[in-house]
């Protein structure tokens, strides 16, 4: 039984850290209808900053919080560079640039800072576990860092005129457009938004999978079956599915399986969600007007 | 000349062209070119699936794994001679493309694009898998003998492959080209192209578009046995996500709808990898990613639709 709360525990510790690249694969979900391929390869760039900048004697919050303005700037230029003007074309044109993006990064990453792991810092100390030994300090410390980000991006679109600027772009952007919203400008900012909680991501994951330029592989892959099981249509849902993610992970590799069919987990998770209920626990229907 | 006789001396022309190299390129060169075939068949399936039936595949990758380790297991384990291998690794990939497909399919949308991509980011983990490891040779794989050339024919070993996939290749390539030529091909794109009018007309789309997905993954499987036996090792590192995305900028370079483009992508992935890898190893991924972008904004219809472009103006000028 201790282990088996054990394993829940920490798994939630891990979930949530899949739950905020579950949140924003659906932020361009719905603002966009794409799914971005390269979130992952983004998240494990903005890592490789934030170490950078550490290294270069930078205080871990100040490179915490560089990292996530470079990566807000960066995410709002891909957008504005590269898929805004393939926004029109056929869905292959704007998967063809996510991945572009996921092979330019994972590859320059790969160039820049070597394929070799790397250790990087938590902000939480080493120490002790703590919760009567189910957690390490740094797990504690990345569920209550995602928490604060939910309730921030959950505060932000619920009671900021630019939250609700940005989920009318998203929603409805002809009648947008039309009583004055710049949704361009939203979308960008979107953008921007899902590329610096990427960012907060890899910072969180980092160092307990070490950092590599193929870290975020399994995470990706675990973050997309989170977006499906919530529902992709459902912020709220992606948190849910993220969370659950990390929690079936850890059991299924205690219980059933072992952890070396960890991505295979994932992969029989997401089939699941498609046959069963392809909405997902919290997800609207997409229906297309004909 | 009328128009029969002159399409016979192209085919005619292009054979005899593709059969030079058998006797002035040398034993590396000519494995080069038998993985061209290989890729080539691959980059055609998922035409077939992504240019023709409209459908965003990401996981060819995992499909010709399946092809590669069919034959691989088949020759290791039950002395399954080369040749007949192929088929087997036909059928057994197109099945599995028919059972991922099914869940998929039936949403539409980017659903299968995500399965895809996750199960070729899973294909590594599960060949390395304990279970199977008596199968598949673990993280070790399975070190093949590349065979000889039969009826006492004059070839090295090379040479022989190279002839071999190339005809295999040309079989499929024709038959390709029939499909999207027949009803069947009217289907698929109707449903690439207006798939609301095509369902009003009676055509089934989630059944199209199954077949079409389990026959783009036979051709991957094909290419997968060629392969295989071509490289004369298979192991689960060598189908990683990498591939699956090289094969996916070879349909976008070579042209999406189009049966040669698989041909132009196919020779593009074999050969501009060692160009570029004399930068530095991580330069081609780059390179691929960039061109990959480019493409989507410059030439969406690839290669093949450039040439034919420049064709036509030639032709105009005339």
């Amino acid at each position: 039984m201790e282990g088996l709360l054990h394993q829940v525990i920490s798994g939630i510790a891990t979930g949530s850290i899949y739950a905020s690249i579950s949140l924003a694969l659906v932020m361009i979900f719905l603002a966009t209808h794409q799914i971005n391929f390269a979130q992952g390869e983004m998240a494990m760039f903005s890592t490789y900053i934030a170490l950078t900048l550490i290294q270069a004697g930078v205080p871990y919050w100040g490179a915490f919080v560089l990292t996530l303005a470079l990566s807000f700037i960066a995410g709002m230029v891909m957008q504005r560079t590269v898929l805004e003007p393939l926004a029109r074309a056929p869905v292959l044109a704007s998967v063809g640039a996510f991945l572009g993006l996921l092979l330019i990064f994972n590859n320059i990453a790969g160039w820049l800072f070597t394929y070799s792991l790397q250790p990087f810092p938590s902000p939480f100390g080493e120490g002790k576990p703590i919760l009567g030994g189910m957690l390490s300090r740094h797990e504690v410390g990345s569920i209550g860092v995602t928490l604060l980000v939910l309730v921030v991006v959950w505060a932000f679109f619920r009671f900021t005129k630019l939250g609700l600027a940005l989920r009318g772009a998203a929603y409805n952007p002809e009648s947008s457009r039309l009583v004055g919203i710049p949704v361009a400008r939203m979308l960008s900012l979107g953008w921007g938004l899902a590329a610096a909680i990427g960012a907060i991501a890899g910072m969180m994951v980092a160092p307990i999978v070490f950092l590599d330029p193929n870290m975020m592989g399994g995470v990706l892959l675990y973050a997309f079956a989170g977006a499906l099981l919530g529902g992709i249509t459902s912020p709220l849902g992606a948190v849910v599915g993220g969370v659950l993610m990390g929690v079936i992970e850890n059991l299924a590799g205690a219980y059933v399986v072992g952890t070396e069919l960890k991505l295979t987990t994932a992969l029989v998770i997401i089939v699941l969600v498609l046959v069963i209920k392809p909405t997902g626990l919290f997800g609207k229907a997409l229906a297309s007007r004909v | 000349m009328n128009a029969n006789l002159s399409r016979l001396l192209r085919a005619v022309f292009v054979v005899a062209a593709l059969l030079v190299p058998l006797f002035f390129a040398s034993g590396y060169q000519l494995f080069q070119l038998t993985l061209v075939v290989a890729y080539a068949l691959s980059v055609l399936g998922k035409n077939l699936v992504t240019g023709f039936g409209g459908q965003v595949s990401l996981g060819q990758g995992a499909f010709y794994a399946v092809g590669a380790y069919t034959a691989a297991i088949l020759m290791e384990h039950f002395d399954v001679p080369y040749w007949a291998t192929i088929p087997v690794a036909a059928v057994t990939t197109g099945m599995v493309g028919l059972a991922l497909g099914l869940p998929a399919l039936r949403l539409g949308g980017l659903y299968l694009a995500l399965v895809t991509f996750s199960m070729a980011v899973s294909v590594p983990q599960l060949l390395k898998y304990k279970l199977f490891e008596d199968w598949t040779g673990g993280v070790q794989g399975i070190v093949l003998l590349k065979p000889d050339a039969p009826f006492g024919l004059d070839l090295n070993p090379d040479q022989w492959l190279y002839l071999f996939s190339f005809v295999v290749g040309a079989a499929l390539f024709l038959a390709a080209n029939n499909l999207v030529r027949s009803r069947i091909g009217l289907a698929m794109r109707a449903i690439r192209d207006q798939p609301l009018a095509a369902e009003a007309m009676g055509v089934e789309l989630a059944r199209y578009k199954t077949l079409t997905f389990g026959v783009g993954a036979l051709f991957a499987g094909v290419g997968g046995a060629l392969g295989a036996i071509a490289v004369g090792f298979v192991s689960p590192d060598s189908f990683t996500i990498a591939l699956s995305l090289t094969l996916f900028v070879g349909m976008v370079i070579g042209g999406a709808s189009s049966i040669s483009g698989a041909i132009y992508g196919a020779v593009f992935i074999v050969f501009m990898p060692n160009l570029a890898e004399e930068i530095s190893k991580a330069v081609p991924g780059a390179i691929f990613g960039a061109i990959l972008i480019l493409f989507m904004f410059f030439a969406p219809g690839g290669i093949a639709s450039l040439l034919e472009a420049q064709l036509r103006r030639l032709r105009a000028a005339r």
